[in-house]
């Protein structure tokens, strides 16, 4: 099929949802908006009433609005009438809200959230005038909360495929490395690295050569990758076509780790509606360029995420991490050249060949180019997933889209970028969220969460449930991380006691030295930044554990009770021991 | 109640699995999303459809968390202990968990109604705190409702 009818064929179903004939009903049904607070139940109930008033409805489940807070959002559109949302809705409340806008032409003002459209109604607030909605600026997410996530003609309807589309049909594949390298766009997965950069480094050899996407995400706090994938995954999709096509690469993974139901079964669905229409498989859109996709699933391992674990988890084996040389575009997964990307970064990709690397440079700041997808949560009156321009401080974002640290508590720290990259203290407020900005601050933007703290929680309690996650989550695979971690998590928690002495902290000190020296992967090179960043920032609260008298005492309130950490050194046991002997110690352990 | 399946059994499943690059991995995920848990036999069974050693399929299902080797509870709960649930009030949730099941870290109970696990994170940290029944996830959790939930299941 040619990218020319499948457009018009979407544009007629899109034209028609949006006359609003036929009531249209949207569900927002992400992990972090939906489904963690019971839209599945929300749509049967809607569908209920459809049913018990024997009146037809167009019911979509689309993605998160980045107002999560809000969390379940609905907004319904009729006839010659604008959107109109509602946010907090429960199966309690749906059915009374739905019945009076559509039966009585009655507009609830309870949870009303605002209209969306030109025509303004008196005594509505507009939608886009939510501080959360107002000061996103959405690339990656334009669609998410808009389109079904499983329909692909209201993505085409919506521009989906225009970029794919101008790629093959008017640029050679060194032009879109160009095009991504000029725009500036760097990795969103953790390191920041130019994405076309690393394209360039594959696109030479030749033969079979993969592009993986990275959807590990195991960083706590971080839910943008899965949301993505929940809300779009066509934009992803597309995104790795195009990949696909700039290094000649005949094949694509995306990664993802098991149980993630949403974000898994969407993405199937997604590939699936691809191949259907020819976007995916032999000679896409008549251009003879053909490419494959297929989803990995990995089980539970942090370590899964590091680039050439990642590569070993794809080949069925354990994910521990392999010494470069060789680097993946020479030798990746399955021995052939391979480029790892973060589903955010190939999920600019569409936008950026559609509009041109000079439009997306203009986002952002000079040496981070476009959006930064804020997850923002802890002690923060409305957390969500917002997508945000590059450069806008951690303040505005915590202040206007967060509205602030609830109940007028004081905001003590910030832990940014995944347990690895440690926190950050008060006075980071003005620290611009760039890649380079806030390196210096000597903290990661890393996957863009920003978890708030506040002023109820005491610096030793955090440090020891982030080490306390980096120690459960080493791999094994070398000693200075993983019994360095073990080392300085038992010190943690001996401080954290009332029990630490202040030779504890050059202890420490040195114990992450060597781990940043001898680790072989980022996972232990990084296991000593919660410590180092919380000591930097508050020493303070460090000392006054020991002296035991600690001001929060949060530590000694919350009794938590961290996992195990049971993953043995496989290759010290023989399989004949395995069901008497040493593994079934640890296979007890972990029940 | 570890419970005999034929090798036939084991074979088939991993034969239909749903992906088509087929790993130790992707088998032994497969084998568990049936069977709830990896019986003793599936493991051969899995190094010879592979073609290699139990060595090596053992290597991967000791390394990855989420494999068990005898049958789970009726009821998987999982708490969050992430940052974000953790500074929500996580330790307080676990607590209630462990005391209601009588166990002192994550694991069955002695009835086979509940596996306890403890999640790095769920993935809504903006509902936390958070647990999941089944893989069903509910945010803005607190102790009385985790105990009423747990109550009521049955
Ligand atoms: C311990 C560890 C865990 C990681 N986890 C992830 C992850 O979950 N998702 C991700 O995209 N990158 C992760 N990374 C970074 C990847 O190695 C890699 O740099 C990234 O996927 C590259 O994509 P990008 O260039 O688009 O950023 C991790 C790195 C380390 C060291
Ligand atoms: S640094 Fe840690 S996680 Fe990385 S390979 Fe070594 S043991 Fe594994
Ligand atoms: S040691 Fe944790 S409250 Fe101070
Ligand atoms: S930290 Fe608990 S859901 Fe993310």
């Amino acid at each position: 099929m040619s990218y020319e009818s499948l457009k018009n064929d979407s544009d007629i179903r899109w034209s028609e949802l949006n006359s609003g004939n036929i009531p249209w009903i949207r569900v927002s049904d992400a992990m972090c908006c939906g489904s963690s607070l019971g839209s599945e139940e929300i749509v049967q109930t809607i569908k209920g009433f459809s049913k018990k008033h024997n009146i037809s409805l167009n019911i979509d489940t689309v993605g998160c609005h980045g107002i999560c807070y809000a969390g379940t959002i609905i907004d319904v559109l009729l006839e010659d009438k604008p959107r109109m949302f509602w946010g907090y809705v429960t199966i309690e409340n749906v059915e009374e809200i739905i019945d009076s806008y559509i039966n009585k032409n009655k507009i609830i003002k309870k949870n009303l959230l605002g209209s969306l459209g030109d025509q303004i109604i008196k005594g509505v607030p507009r939608f886009s005038d939510l501080p959360g909605i107002q000061y996103q600026n959405r690339i990656a997410l334009r669609n998410s909360g808009n389109i079904a996530f499983n329909d692909i003609h209201q993505y085409i309807a919506n521009g989906g495929f225009l970029g794919l589309n101008k790629a093959l049909s008017s640029m050679s594949s060194e032009e879109v490395i160009n095009e991504v390298k000029n725009s500036g766009l760097r990795g969103r997965g953790g390191a920041a690295f130019p994405t076309g950069v690393k394209w360039s480094f594959m696109a030479n050899s030749k033969g079979k050569k993969y592009i993986l996407c990275n959807c590990e995400e195991g960083d706590p706090g971080a839910f943008n990758d899965k949301g993505i994938l929940e809300s779009d995954p066509f934009t992803l999709i597309e995104g790795m076509i195009i990949a696909g096509f700039a290094t000649n690469s005949t094949n694509g993974y995306v990664f993802i780790r098991h149980g993630h139901e949403g974000p898994i079964i969407r993405t199937e669905e997604a590939i699936k509606q691809a191949y259907e229409n020819g976007l995916l498989g032999e000679n896409i859109l008549g251009s003879g360029f053909s490419f494959d996709i297929e989803v990995s699933l990995t089980g539970d391992s942090y370590v899964a995420g590091e680039e050439t674990a990642l590569m070993e988890s794809i080949e069925g084996k354990s994910s521990r991490p392999r010494s470069r040389p060789p680097f993946p575009a020479a030798y990746g997964v399955w021995g052939k050249p391979s480029t790892i990307n973060n589903v955010k970064s190939l999920s600019y990709v569409a936008e950026i060949i559609r509009n041109g690397s000079d439009w997306f440079k203009s986002t952002g700041t000079e040496s981070s180019s476009g959006t930064a997808i804020v997850c923002l949560s802890g002690d923060i009156s409305n957390p969500g997933m917002y997508e945000v321009e590059m450069g806008l401080s951690i303040g505005d974002v915590i202040e206007k889209l967060g509205g602030g640290i609830p109940n007028g508590r004081k905001l003590k720290m910030l832990q940014t970028g995944g347990p690895l990259g440690g926190v950050l203290g008060s006075d980071s407020l003005k620290v611009k969220i760039d890649f380079d900005e806030m390196a210096k601050a000597g903290a990661i933007l890393g996957s863009g969460g920003i978890i708030v703290v506040d002023d109820r929680t005491c610096a030793v309690d955090l440090t020891k449930s982030l080490v306390a996650f980096c120690q459960y989550e080493s791999c094994g695979k070398c000693f200075p991380c993983r019994l360095g971690m073990t080392h300085l998590l038992e010190i943690v928690e001996k401080i954290s006691k009332g029990e630490g002495v202040i030779e504890d902290l050059a202890l420490m000190n040195k114990i992450g030295k060597n781990m940043q020296a001898g680790s072989l992967c980022g996972h232990g090179q990084l296991g000593y930044n919660p410590i180092s960043s919380a000591l930097k920032h508050f020493q303070k609260d460090f000392e006054e554990c020991m002296s035991g008298d600690c001001p929060t005492g949060s530590c000694k309130k919350r009794n938590i009770v961290f996992p195990i950490n049971t993953r043995p050194n496989a290759w010290q046991v023989k399989s004949g021991q395995v069901y008497q002997g040493k593994i079934r110690q640890v296979v007890n352990d972990r029940k | 109640m570890l419970k005999d399946y034929k090798d036939e059994y084991i074979l088939n499943i991993i034969e239909n699995q749903h992906y088509t690059t087929r790993t130790i991995l992707s088998s032994l995920l497969a084998v568990q999303d049936e069977i709830g848990y990896l019986p003793k036999n599936s493991v051969n069974v899995v190094a010879e459809f592979m073609k290699v050693s139990t060595n090596d399929v053992w290597g991967v299902a000791s390394f990855y968390l989420n494999f068990r080797f005898d049958p789970p509870g009726k009821y998987n709960l999982e708490i969050c202990w992430g940052p974000s649930c953790h500074i929500g009030g996580a330790s307080d949730l676990q607590q209630t968990a462990l005391k209601k099941l009588d166990l002192e870290n994550q694991g069955d109970t002695k009835d086979g109604k509940f596996s306890l696990k403890f999640n790095t994170c769920l993935g809504a940290c903006p509902q936390a705190p958070l647990i999941s029944v089944n893989h069903k996830l509910y945010g803005k959790m607190n102790t009385k409702k985790l105990s009423k939930m747990m109550d009521e299941l049955n």
